[in-house]
């Protein structure tokens, strides 16, 4: 599978989306100017790993800040993993925030009452 | 020589943006390029006297939010005959109060009268709700609303309402048969709870 590797800028995410070293990450800011076309590479991307998941897939989250219109996509981005978690696949979400950031905590626990997958919180 | 009045004019103006505490006031079209500009001059601003972090969020945050309102919303509209080539919108940022103890991010712009009932019923809602409420009001609607051409579905006024803890403070003024000018006042409080 083709590796994903979009370097971040300040106000689009890092993203990295490589199967063949079981890495998939999200970080840093989100709030491109047209999330749909920034997002959709990624979103095509997991549509193809789905097809042929690793035994075990960790999805990384690690975002600074993400605007309204991000938190749509990430939620998209979620349900595809969530597809694959039920296909009985083992997938599991490590939602990482800084320490102070209640907001991103927060985020976190609504995207997990609203996919169901396994979240794993973590702050740094 | 100038346009003596003219000139006094521009005067005047820059007393009433001291005398309301405006520091910044920007009236035309919102573009992507603007909203990174206008954030990283507050960001900016902010750290030349070392906001704290989270206040710094919470206005970084609510300047997205009304930018972005303001690029997909703000209906073009006719002014004394002239046509306005883009949305227009009017874009105010200030520290206000006791002590300038708040920011205050300003927005205003024109929406069709057919879409006003929609979106004052989602601004009575939102005022009526708690803060639990707000949080399953926006689960909701990121759920549900599905990502139109408009983009949004009414995020951004929630997420306002979530981040500062305040009201909304909004009215409608009657411009024409067709359209409404809408003016949304968000208020970020410098005390930390």
């Amino acid at each position: 599978m083709d590796v994903i590797k979009i370097k971040g800028t300040d106000d689009t995410p890092n993203i990295i989306l490589d199967a063949e070293n079981n890495i998939i990450e999200f970080s840093g800011r989100s709030l491109p100017e047209d999330v749909v076309t920034f997002y959709a590479p990624a979103i095509q991307w997991i549509e193809e790993y789905a097809k042929n998941p690793n035994p075990k897939t960790n999805v990384i989250f690690r975002l600074e800040y993400f605007n309204t219109a991000s938190s749509k996509a990430i939620l998209d981005i979620l349900l595809k993993f969530e597809d694959i978690h039920n296909d009985g696949n083992d997938v599991t979400v490590f939602w990482y925030y800084q320490e102070d950031d209640e907001d991103m905590m927060e985020a976190g626990e609504e995207y997990s009452e609203i996919v169901d997958i396994p979240f794993e919180m973590h702050s740094y | 020589m100038g346009n003596v009045d003219y000139m006094e004019l521009i005067y005047s103006f820059h007393q009433d943006m001291l005398d309301n505490k405006f520091t910044l006031v920007y009236d035309g079209e919102i573009t992507h390029q603007i909203t990174k500009a206008f954030t990283s001059l507050a960001e900016s601003k902010m750290d030349s006297y070392s906001e704290d972090s989270s206040i710094k969020k919470k206005v970084f945050h609510v300047m997205v939010e009304c930018l972005q309102n303001l690029s997909k919303h703000a209906e073009e509209y006719e002014y004394k005959g002239n046509k306005s080539q883009y949305g227009n919108g009017i874009f105010i940022v200030g520290r206000i109060g006791q002590e300038e103890k708040e920011y205050q991010v300003i927005t205003g712009n024109a929406v069709e009268k057919k879409r006003v009932p929609e979106l004052k019923a989602l601004l009575e809602k939102i005022n009526q709700l708690d803060k639990e409420g707000l949080k399953e009001l926006f689960k909701k609607q990121m759920r549900e609303g599905s990502m139109s051409e408009k983009g949004g579905a009414g995020l951004g006024l929630i997420d306002i309402a979530r981040k500062t803890g305040e009201k909304l403070e909004y009215h409608f003024i009657d411009m024409d048969e067709k359209n409404n000018f809408f003016l949304l006042r968000t208020k970020i409080s410098r005390i930390i709870d």
